[in-house]
């Protein structure tokens, strides 16, 4: 259900940075969006967190390269959460 | 139930706010900073504070109430910036924010060139926790507590001078939100030196030297008490972004903010105006009568109403202006504060008082203008959601919260908004209320310039129209013997009785149901018609005086004359029977465009010529129900008496 999970990511993406333009991709890292810098980050997993009803912490914030592994991430929570 | 992080008292954005905010940015003139103001007033999540805050500063050139505002603080910032130029102008206030580098409390206040000195601001907040201070924790070492606490209020005090001496801010303290727990529990309070404790005598003597201070005291610690130390605080955002604050209380604190602040420049509230049925007691007075409203302890409702009271007493007791504004008529409202032995507020606790069957934006202006202040000085508070609605489409200045359905919830969401934020009390304030005393004026009603048809026509009204059936019929008695108002003839039925006019051919029953955008008010309106040769004498005719004013009147009529033609009625006779509470429709009938035929003392007998009727237009649709029940099969007219076509 990645793609499940990359869409609802666009949809907190588009929130987040007041842009419809934003598409969530695997591929997609904070240098290729205008106005990623390090608060909307935070704001983002803050975000990301209230949508998906996950916490992260500090360390895996940190290790996080691009929306794919951010995905990734998420699916993994929400597979623990639900067995 | 909405949270009060969530701003409860607010009502939610529209769906396309986000678009809304963005046209924003194309136009800066008068009627996109209305628009501004406007957006501002929602209920807003930190990301649409984010859109609407980013574009707020490039608006406010020329505007009056523009203020300039520098943030200290030990935490990040940034995210709270455009929160707060929101919050300013929910409040009235256009906000300039000024901020600085990550925590450089101390250097930005001490030295005079610095960002936040040089920028000259009106208030400099100092937006600073536990983290910030000077604290020596020594649990068991009561003098060395109590020099950490004058250190501590040095510290800040220090931070004051500077900014004071190099631009003459006023600065904002803040009290310091406890921390969630100790390493002693129970004690941790008592023994002096803990952490807690410093907090705890920092913010008490905080609190005393502000007293009388031309500066402001934002009490920080309280509101982190309010929503729960365990939501305020949160470890991993301190730990990922240095957030102070929890990123889910931002849009709470950005709008204690702007209260205060608003509150320093006179933008608070001065007048908290009450709707009555429903809102100080249960019921309508109107048809329950002085008996029959709900209020006093010994019920959990009544007790729930006098709650709402004894807030607006409170109120009044700092120096509030109270008002009522009812739909109701004017003495049997005022009955209600002379002689209901559980009534708190009384008639002298009334600056104005406004019970008539005029709209309530009519009736805010005429307080309004009788207490000599500006719309944006009222608070509103109705149960009804139609009614608010109504206000704040015609007069976007008064405050009106949005209230939840239970009314033991109305004064804390009352309270929590804010309205009435003070930055002093003075003995002026403790009289203010008293120079209004036995007044309780009617004031005289301005010219109505507000578009009552547009909001009508906005309403999307549908009734819903059919003849009396089993499943409504207990609900048709009910409101065949409780209905006093508004109600013709009063004549009372039992159910047996409702029950033979479904079945009866020679009557004509009609229940409707109004609903609109609001949902569905349930039936509100019967009419029982009897047949007498080619006339319908219209024998009961009754409707719920909360839907006054709307068209509902003429929308009955234009039914039961179209259900007349159908059958060849020629005329319909319409009766009045005046009795102690039905003083509103004594012109009933003329006001429909009846004849007058006789009238004795307390009767009246009115005619309608079928054929000559020409349907009032309403902005209500008028809907068929799909009965179970068909209408009792009707000889028409004509075939019974052969005269001819109908």
């Amino acid at each position: 259900m990645q793609s499940t999970v990359l869409d609802r990511l666009t949809d907190v993406l588009r929130e987040v940075f007041d842009n419809d333009a934003i598409v969530a991709t695997p591929q997609l890292r904070a240098s290729m969006v205008d106005g990623w810098d390090s608060l909307a980050n935070v704001r983002l997993f803050l975000e990301v967190e209230r949508a998906f009803c996950v916490r992260f912490s500090a360390s895996e914030i940190s290790s996080l390269q691009n929306v794919g592994e951010l995905a990734d991430l998420i699916n993994t929570k929400l597979r623990r959460s639900s067995s | 139930m909405v949270p009060l992080a969530n701003l409860p008292w607010l009502v939610a954005p529209p769906a396309d706010f986000r678009q809304q905010a963005r046209e924003l940015r194309s136009a800066a003139s008068a009627c996109s900073r209305e628009l501004a103001r406007r957006l501002a007033g929602y209920r807003l999540d930190n990301n649409q504070l984010h859109s609407l805050g980013k574009v707020l500063p490039q608006m406010a050139a020329g505007e009056p109430d523009r203020v300039r505002l520098g943030v200290l603080a030990n935490g990040t910032v940034d995210h709270l910036l455009p929160a707060l130029t929101v919050s300013a102008l929910r409040h009235g206030l256009w906000l300039d924010c000024v901020s600085t580098a990550f925590d450089q409390v101390a250097p930005e206040a001490l030295n005079p060139q610095s960002t936040i000195n040089r920028a000259q601001c009106h208030f400099v907040l100092l937006c600073l926790d536990y983290r910030a201070l000077p604290l020596h924790v020594t649990p068991g070492d009561a003098q060395g507590a109590r020099q950490t606490v004058e250190t501590a209020l040095q510290y800040l005090e220090t931070l004051k001078q500077g900014i004071k001496s190099a631009s003459g801010a006023t600065i904002v303290f803040q009290t310091i939100p406890q921390i969630p727990d100790g390493s002693f529990g129970s004690l941790e309070r008592s023994v002096p030196g803990t952490l807690q404790w410093l907090i705890e005598h920092i913010n008490t003597e905080l609190r005393a030297r502000l007293d009388g201070s031309s500066d402001l005291l934002l009490d920080t610690a309280a509101l982190a008490e309010r929503v729960g130390l365990s939501n305020w605080h949160d470890l991993v955002q301190w730990a990922i972004g240095k957030f102070s604050i929890a990123h889910a209380l931002v849009p709470l604190y950005a709008d204690w903010v702007g209260r205060l602040l608003g509150a320093a420049r006179g933008k608070a509230r001065k007048c908290l105006v009450l709707d009555l049925d429903n809102t100080l007691w249960g019921g309508v007075i109107g048809d329950a009568g002085l008996g029959g409203i709900v209020l006093g302890n010994g019920s959990p409702a009544g007790e729930a109403f006098l709650s709402i009271q004894q807030a607006a007493l409170a109120l009044r007791n700092r120096g509030i202006l109270l008002a009522v504004s009812s739909k109701n008529d004017d003495a049997v409202a005022r009955e209600v504060f002379r002689s209901h032995p559980e009534m708190l507020l009384r008639e002298q606790h009334l600056a104005v008082f406004q019970a008539n069957w005029q709209d309530k934006a009519s009736n805010l202006k005429a307080i309004a203008s009788t207490l000599n202040i500006g719309l944006d000085s009222l608070v509103l508070l109705d149960d009804n959601a139609a009614e608010r609605a109504q206000v704040r489409d015609a007069l976007p200045m008064v405050a009106v919260p949005e209230l939840p359905d239970d009314p033991a919830l109305f004064a804390e969401t009352l309270l929590a908004a804010g309205y009435f934020e003070a930055t002093r009390f003075t003995a002026e304030d403790q009289q203010r209320a008293g120079q209004y005393q036995a007044n309780a004026a009617r004031a005289k009603l301005l010219e109505s310039s507000t578009d009552l048809s547009a909001y009508l026509r906005s309403l999307s009204m549908q009734a819903v129209c059919g003849p009396f059936d089993r499943i409504g019929r207990s609900r048709i008695t009910q409101l065949i013997n409780k209905t006093n108002q508004f109600n013709l003839t009063t004549r009372r039925y039992t159910e047996t009785e409702v029950e033979a006019f479904e079945r009866s051919p020679d009557a004509f029953t009609l229940q409707m149901r109004l609903i609109d955008r609001f949902g569905d008010n349930g039936v509100i309106a019967i009419v029982i018609c009897v047949k007498e040769g080619t006339e319908w004498v219209i024998d009961t005719w009754l409707m719920s005086c909360r839907v006054l004013n709307r068209g509902v009147e003429q929308a009955t009529l234009n039914y039961i004359v179209s259900h007349a033609k159908l059958v060849g009625i020629r005329a319909l006779i319409g009766r009045y029977s005046r009795t102690e509470r039905n003083g509103m429709v004594a012109e009933h009938y003329p006001r429909l465009g009846f004849s007058p035929v006789a009238a004795t003392g307390a009767q009246s007998e009115w005619r309608l010529e079928v054929a000559t009727y020409v349907p009032a237009a309403v902005p209500i649709e008028i809907v068929e129900s799909a009965s179970e029940q068909e209408r009792p099969a009707e000889a028409p007219v004509y075939l019974a008496h052969a005269r001819g076509g109908a």
